[in-house]
């Protein structure tokens, strides 16, 4: 019952804060979201799964109870986390927490609402991540477009409807093809499978039980869902070339809408694609092995040479996370124990990271009022704490050793480069290690430009140091990632616990 | 046999329960004609029509007409002539819900109206016209049914008699309806020439035996389907007549919108529910006609899904924009009978019937929205609603509910029957592989839905007011109404279990 505790104190937080006076609504909001940020940290410390929540792992936190009957198939509430689905949980809760304190700042029009939907998009993410139900999972994933259309499109900034619409429009045209290709699979099952449990599904799907459909055989069919899904989620994550959302999204949103979106949210479809991609097509993984690997280069270094070109800071940002989304594809289609790891790794460490880069550019706009690289010099010598923080930010970036991304990225590496299922895997890997380069070419070449130097600001506002509550939250984010880095196994023993089930052993 | 002993008949009391309170509400005018007492009016109305879904709801959890459980069945009545079963209370109880939502926002909205009683009662009427029509089961009671709905329909689009608008929506639609009426009238005809039956099951036995002259009269019997067809086209609002809607959904006052197109399109639906299933097996049909009837819903359910989704996209005026939007629904509701010659045929009809349910709630409440615009005076078209929800945010909430829903994102009840239709149409679709056309289109369709919905929500949130309004007023009766659908529309996504339990079990009943 635990998860479902989270579940509803978020919710009824959000129904509280909706109809709360704007005035209060930040800090009550806070205080709400301190609960199930402490809850889901206990849930950490009392977590005594182990495996796949998938393959016959066992549970923590499991319920289940009997939703609805349709035809031969049952559709039940089924909750429960894995080693791989418990780290994201905490991620979200944390950042959730974080972008409610560096919400104070920036808004200051109809809180109540906004903080209210920040809360509602919680409540649906810690469901996405811990739903073991396809139908159950469905209506979380599908919640969350709800409430980041709204934000992006009230807070938002000049083009906001425009960003709005078409995020909105984007993922859930995606989203109707993916849903309809995972339930011509639940057909394709026949009759080995009586419900849409995740786990009954992947269980017979690895164990050969997908009939033909639709005229197709067992494995063109298996083929054409797996291609389906893998365009469905393709978007979320976002990988080349159905990124285009990512940017327009990103920029508009307002910073704390940001963070849980490029922390959070871009999780969403790199996790569905690792539970329901790589978790039960495990023959088609190795057959477009190839492709993918492909995309994910691809996107590693044309997301970095985008972000290359901008001069926009939220906009460097955006587009290096489609460049270390790519990373993680990386990583997931290596199929072994690091690969897949890694990438599980980096989804948690980018999450911290880019939530820290979001937010420190959010306390900069909200000093100087503008993101543009070539407005701004010197920043350090009016910010230097939040400053610091920003370089610290970008080292972990950068992949600076004993920080969280030096070792997703490490090991996704580590892990791919003895790819047995990938063929050519040096090669890929080589390619994809040429990303960092780019990725310290822009980050250091926009910081050198905004933070250093002799202090200028073209825009006529006062720049002082950076508010505490701003500070503490970024110096939060930064001392989880240097956690993580000096401490991976923390979460990356229960990762690989709940990923060699899906590899077999290995690397 | 029915529950406590009760005489037949007395199974159509949620029918019988509208028809009193019209008769009570006749009584009332004549008492006290010209009454304005709108709370004793609005409250018979309210009392007749909720006490009628009560009951309905009753019998469906005791079993009424439920096959399959020892001693209880289908009940006839009058030889026939009236069938009640899982079906008809299933729609029965859609029909007593969008009546009472409708009856309590008419409180507020009709509050300087002259014909108040006249009003109620013709609205309590043509619900028991409904209500009847989901326990027909002759041609003869389909069509007397048929009737005592639509004429007091014509009469309440046009009630509002000093406006143009009003009154040329209730002529189109009454001659579009006079139309449809001797169309379908006409079709009886021909199968009853053919068969030599109207009683729907023995119009279905005789097909069946393929004795005498049927198996001869294959052409005759064919077109009189087609007729037949295109009179349900015209109540669902669905091609090729559908084109009356839009206009006569516009003229009309919101409430009478929000009633023709939820509860008239679902008494639509279950008549053809009916008389498809019951009167025309489909293989001996086929067998007759040498054409199966559902290759014409199937594309009846295309054209009008696609049609009134593209139109509804390219609409300024909102009340315009919901009835192309009730149109496209109308396609996806169609499916249900395009499917049915497939394996798992009666899943996608019940998710259908779910569909139609869901759609009680959400549209209805879309509509009295509207209808709440019009009682605070704010204009007609997308821009006119820009940034209502700073100045009436409960109200602009339930609306976004009920657009989100209408779109068929969780967490609202519209995913489900949505999503429900979509996952049985891919499970037939295996059976029939044609089926995933239907999907195909369903799915860009529902994508595109999205647009027009997302829009007026940006509209009522996102958008900055055109003008400078004071605190709008808040009318009870129309407040209470729409809360409650958006509640329902919210509370049925978790409760949804009873509703599919129905539906598919009404389904699988008058299917097999």
């Amino acid at each position: 019952m635990m998860i479902e505790a989270l579940i509803a104190v978020a919710l009824i937080g959000a129904l509280v804060t909706f109809v709360a006076p704007n005035r209060i609504a930040g800090k009550l909001a806070f205080v709400i979201s301190l609960v199930p940020a402490a809850l889901s940290l206990w849930l950490f410390a009392a977590f005594d799964g182990s495996g796949n929540a998938l393959l016959d792992g066992e549970l923590a936190f499991e319920s289940q109870a009997a939703w609805l009957e349709i035809g031969d198939h049952s559709i039940s509430w089924f909750v429960g986390l894995d080693g791989i689905s418990l780290p994201l949980v905490v991620l979200t809760t944390i950042l959730c927490t974080l972008a409610i304190v560096s919400s104070w700042t920036p808004i200051d029009d109809r809180e109540s609402q906004f903080y209210g939907l920040i809360l509602f998009i919680e409540a649906n993410l810690i469901g996405v991540f811990s739903a073991l139900d396809f139908f159950l999972w469905f209506v979380f994933w599908e919640a969350v477009l709800i409430p980041m259309y709204l934000l992006i499109g009230i807070w938002g900034g000049p083009r906001r409807k425009y960003a709005a619409i078409k995020f909105f429009v984007y993922t859930n045209v995606a989203s109707l093809v993916m849903f309809g290709s995972f339930i011509a699979l639940v057909f394709g099952l026949g009759d080995s499978v009586t419900s849409f449990a995740l786990p009954e599904i992947a269980t017979a799907m690895r164990n050969g039980g997908l009939d033909g459909l639709f005229g197709l055989g067992g494995p063109a069919l298996a083929s054409v869902v797996f291609i389906g899904m893998f365009l469905g989620f393709a978007v979320k994550v976002p990988i080349v070339p159905f990124h285009t959302w990512l940017p327009d999204a990103h920029v508009e949103a307002p910073t704390p809408a940001s963070v849980l979106l490029a922390g959070v949210l871009l999780k969403m479809g790199t996790y569905a694609l690792l539970r329901f991609n790589f978790t039960m097509f495990p023959e088609q993984v190795e057959a477009y092995a190839i492709p993918i690997a492909a995309i994910a280069v691809i996107s590693v270094i044309y997301g970095a040479m985008l972000a290359l070109a901008q001069t926009d800071l939220k906009r460097i940002v955006a587009y290096s996370s489609v460049s270390s989304m790519g990373y993680v594809i990386l990583g997931l289609v290596a199929y072994t124990t690091f690969g897949v790891g890694g990438a599980t790794f980096q989804m948690v460490s980018h999450g911290l990271i880019s939530g820290l880069m979001f937010m420190a550019v959010g306390v900069i706009y909200n000093a100087t009022h503008t993101r543009m690289v070539t407005d701004m010099s010197g920043m350090a010598d009016r910010m230097p704490i939040a400053v610091g923080i920003l370089i610290a930010g970008a080292f972990g970036y950068m992949g600076l050793p004993l920080m969280s991304g030096f070792y997703g990225e490490f090991t996704i590496f580590f892990g791919t480069f003895g790819s047995e299922l990938l063929d050519y895997s040096p090669l890929f890997t080589s390619l994809a290690m040429f990303g960092i380069v780019i990725v310290a070419g822009y980050l250091l070449f926009a910081l050198q430009r905004t933070v250093f130097g002799p202090y200028r600001l073209e825009t006529d506002y006062e720049v002082s140091r950076a508010p505490v509550h701003d500070i503490a939250s970024m110096g939060v984010l930064l001392g989880l990632i240097i956690l993580l880095g000096v401490a991976p196994a923390l979460i990356f023993d229960m990762i690989t616990d709940a990923i060699e089930p899906i590899i077999g052993g290995g690397l | 046999m029915a529950v406590l002993e009760l005489p037949d008949w007395m199974a159509l009391a949620p029918a019988l329960i509208l028809a009193g309170t019209a008769l009570v509400l006749f009584l009332i005018d004549s008492i006290e004609p010209h009454s304005t007492n709108r709370t004793l009016l609005s409250g018979t109305a309210v009392a007749g029509s909720l006490s009628s879904l009560a009951v309905a709801v009753w019998f469906t959890v005791a079993g009424v007409g439920a096959t399959g459980i020892e001693n209880y069945g289908v009940i006839d009545i009058m030889d026939g002539q009236f069938v009640v079963d899982q079906l008809a209370l299933y729609f029965m109880i859609i029909i007593a819900v969008v009546t009472a939502l409708v009856t309590v926002a008419s409180y507020d909205y009709l509050q300087d109206h002259t014909y108040q009683a006249e009003y109620y009662s013709l609205v309590v009427l043509a619900a028991t016209g409904m209500s009847m029509m989901a326990a027909s089961n002759s041609l003869v009671t389909i069509f007397i049914a048929l009737e005592l709905t639509s004429l007091p329909s014509y009469a309440l689009v046009a009630i509002l008699k000093d406006n143009r608008g009003s009154v040329e929506a209730g002529l189109k639609y009454f001659l579009i309806g006079a139309l449809s009426s001797a169309i379908f009238v006409y079709g009886v005809s021909l199968v009853y020439g053919a068969t030599g039956s109207l009683q729907l099951t023995r119009i279905a036995a005789v097909l069946e035996s393929g004795d005498g002259a049927v198996a001869e009269m294959g052409g005759l019997l064919g077109l009189g389907i087609l007729m037949l067809i295109g009179g349900i086209a015209f109540k669902t609002a669905s091609v090729p007549f559908h084109f009356w809607a839009p206009e006569a959904y516009e003229g009309a006052p919101a409430p009478i919108s929000a009633f023709l197109s939820s509860a008239s399109k679902a008494a639509g639906f279950v008549l053809a529910f009916r008389v498809f299933t019951t009167a025309f097996p489909l293989e001996a049909t086929t067998g007759i006609i040498g054409i199966d009837w559902t290759l014409a819903f199937a594309i009846l359910a295309i054209v009008t899904m696609t049609l009134g989704n593209f139109a509804a996209a390219t609409q300024e005026n909102v009340k315009r924009m919901l009835a192309y939007s009730s149109i496209g629904h109308a396609g996806y509701v169609l499916i249900g009978l395009a499917a049915l010659s497939a394996d798992g045929g009666d899943l996608v009809m019940g998710a259908a019937m779910m569909h139609l349910l869901v759609y009680g709630f959400m549209n209805t409440g879309a509509f009295l929205f509207v209808g709440l615009a019009e009682y605070w005076g704010v204009g007609r078209t997308f821009e006119d609603y820009n940034g209502l929800a700073e100045r009436a945010p409960f109200a602009c909430g339930a609306m976004a509910v009920f657009m989100f829903s209408l779109a068929g994102v969780p967490p609202f009840s519209g995913f489900w029957s949505k999503y429900l239709l979509y996952t049985e149409l891919i499970n037939a679709a295996a059976d029939n592989t044609a089926l995933l056309v239907l999907a195909a289109a369903l799915v860009i369709n529902s994508a595109l839905s999205l647009y027009y919905y997302s829009r007026l929500v940006k509209a009522l949130w996102i958008e900055e007011p055109l003008l400078d309004r004071d605190r709008l007023a808040q009318p009870t009766g129309l407040y209470a109404a729409i809360i409650a659908a958006a509640v329902m529309t919210i509370v049925l996504l978790p409760a949804f279990g009873p509703v599919a339990d129905a539906a598919l079990e009404a389904a699988a009943a008058v299917v097999a």
